[in-house]
């Protein structure tokens, strides 16, 4: 079982990142997706977060409780939620919106500068699908195929090849990111 | 009689429990809802104005909710298959016209996605504590039917079977899902059009001269005509006779309210229905409904590892109560552990139903957040002792 939570500022497709995790993980994976998202106040504007369990059997427990992934795509999302990120978690970050602390325990910090992608691909809105793409690749949690599928079945028609491109460019960040850390641990 | 391909989203969709509802709602043949929308159920009515545009369906957003659930009274009445959505105090406000639709015996659904309460309570957070508002919460004798998902996809199923329930009894059926279920996005698998087998209505076959709205049939059920087809009816909220007419005395009063009451109890056995699950030998039997039925799970799990006989009674349909079987287990196992989003409203039926045969414990919780299983696990524990 995988718990992760995905946190940001309202308006960044935090939730709508969440969604398309589970849609990957349950629908074109076949395993057990449940995302719950946080209502109130506090999703308008400011701090928001989605929260998926990913599992081989049924989720029972449907909210998340020590998360192992945490992806943070703004200041607030970090400092609010990583203290409560496993000491052996993976921390995904937008390295140029969230300047982490040292890492605590054997966390690990994978960073991408997914809005910087988005705005030379013409459209800050698709920063979610970059990271969507480098969490398919970093946290290998679904399969490739399955994440392509969910992309392009929940986004409008109009703007699919986008969205399609903008995963391109996570993914293909998150492969040389990958190689590039294999690299240093050979040398 | 089967549902309308045009109506079913057949395959797999990745769905909140609230769009599960909407879902299923449509694939009862569902028509009109008027509702006053409210958090947490807003998205049940926001998929229905989506959908009814391609399908054929009105959505009337009424001045509040008294005006809703009269609305859908009188669309039952007038042929339509009507809803209505709510929450919170949304749901105090429907009472009224709830015993409406009882006295008018107008087939109609009511989710209540509950949220904390009382009063406006918690908007955004879960509660499981409208359930003896639903069975009581209308002035008078009256029987309802409620059913109470764990999942989206129970929410999708569950609304086609309260549709189903409401056409078959006449009886306002309530779908009592919660704020974690409705706000929760899940797998939900739609089935074919042909394999949703949906409750026809029981429009009448009698001429106009003959038919009586307020005869029952063998079942206590009148036979029902929609307005405008001729038939000139009389329907009312006070007490009323065979033709639907006024009249004030104890006789006409036994006589309708005895059948209002009887057409659910005397058919309760065709009505309840229940999971059960190793109740053969057990020692304790988790007795839940809804959300607390499903993180009751890794509590069991936990507690049957230590060898604990933990048998397992989850209730689909929480209204009518399965009594009947209740007694039956009581006599065999030590004691009943009820988890609820409350302080103790379906654990009294429990007691009461298992007539001091077994003991009975209450796993309150006040809303807000679901039960953590591990106070269910304790409770297991001390009812074994």
């Amino acid at each position: 079982m995988t718990e992760i939570r995905i946190s940001g500022f309202g308006g960044q497709g935090v939730i709508r990142m969440g969604y398309i995790i589970g849609k990957a993980a349950s629908i074109y994976d076949n395993k057990f997706a449940t995302l719950t998202q946080s209502f109130g106040p506090e999703a308008r504007g400011s701090s928001c977060s989605a929260q998926v369990v990913v599992s081989e059997d049924q989720v029972l427990y449907p909210y998340i409780t020590i998360p192992n992934i945490l992806v943070a795509m703004s200041q607030e999302g970090y400092s609010r939620f990583e203290s409560n990120l496993s000491e052996d978690g993976m921390l995904l970050i937008d390295e140029d919106l969230v300047k982490p602390n040292p890492p605590r325990g054997r966390i690990k910090i994978y960073s991408i500068p997914s809005a910087r992608i988005s705005e030379e691909l013409g459209n800050k809105i698709i920063a979610n699908i970059v990271m969507f793409g480098f969490f398919t690749v970093i946290t290998g949690l679904i399969t490739e195929e399955a994440a392509r599928k969910a992309v392009a079945n929940s986004v409008p028609q109009r703007l699919m090849d986008l969205n399609l491109k903008a995963f391109e460019r996570g993914y293909k960040y998150g492969k040389e990111f990958l190689a590039k850390q294999e690299k240093s641990v050979n040398v | 009689m089967k549902a309308n391909p045009k109506n079913v989203l057949t395959g797999a969709h990745y769905l909140d429990g609230d769009h599960a509802c909407s879902e299923g709602a449509l694939a009862a043949g569902c028509n009109f809802v008027a509702g006053y929308p409210i958090t947490p159920s807003t998205e049940v009515v926001e998929r229905m104005t989506e959908r009814f545009p391609t399908i054929g369906g009105i959505f009337i957003q009424m001045e509040d909710e008294l005006a809703s659930m009269a609305a859908v009274v009188g669309a039952a009445w007038s042929g339509a298959k009507a809803m209505t959505v709510t929450s919170g105090p949304g749901f105090s406000l429907m009472m009224e016209n709830i015993g409406l639709a009882a006295m008018m015996e107008a087939p109609c659904v009511i989710i209540n996605v509950q949220r904390g309460g009382p009063s406006t309570g918690l908007p955004t957070l879960p509660g499981q504590a409208d359930m003896m508002q639903v069975r009581w919460g209308s002035h008078g004798d009256y029987e309802i039917i409620a059913l109470s998902p764990n999942s989206p996809q129970e929410c999708f199923e569950f609304t086609i079977k309260a549709f189903n329930l409401s056409e078959k009894y006449r009886v306002p059926t309530f779908v009592m899902s919660d704020e974690c279920v409705g706000h929760m996005t899940e797998k939900v698998i739609i089935p074919p059009a042909d394999q949703i087998e949906l409750e026809p209505r029981r429009y009448t076959t009698l001429s106009p001269a003959e038919y009586l709205p307020f005869k029952p049939e063998k079942d206590l059920v009148p036979q029902i005509i929609k307005a405008g087809d001729g038939y000139k009816i009389h329907i009312t909220g006070l007490t009323h006779d065979e033709k639907g007419y006024p009249v004030m005395n104890w006789q006409t009063q036994e006589k309708l309210v005895r059948r209002l009451v009887d057409k659910i109890r005397l058919n309760q056995d065709k009505i309840v229905e229940f999971e059960e699950e190793n109740t053969g030998d057990a020692e304790v039997i988790l007795l839940s409904y809804g959300i607390s039925s499903r993180v009751a799970i890794p509590a069991i799990q936990k507690a049957r590892k230590e060898g604990i006989k933990v048998g397992v009674l989850r209730l689909i349909v929480v209204w009518p109560f399965p009594e009947k079987r209740i007694y039956q287990l009581a006599k065999k196992i030590k004691a009943f552990v009820v988890p609820e989003m409350n302080y103790g409203q379906i654990v009294l039926e429990v007691e009461r139903s298992a007539k001091g045969q077994a003991e009975v414990y209450l796993v309150p919780h006040g809303g807000g957040w679901v039960h953590d299983p591990e106070d269910i696990y304790k409770a297991i524990k001390e009812a074994v002792r």
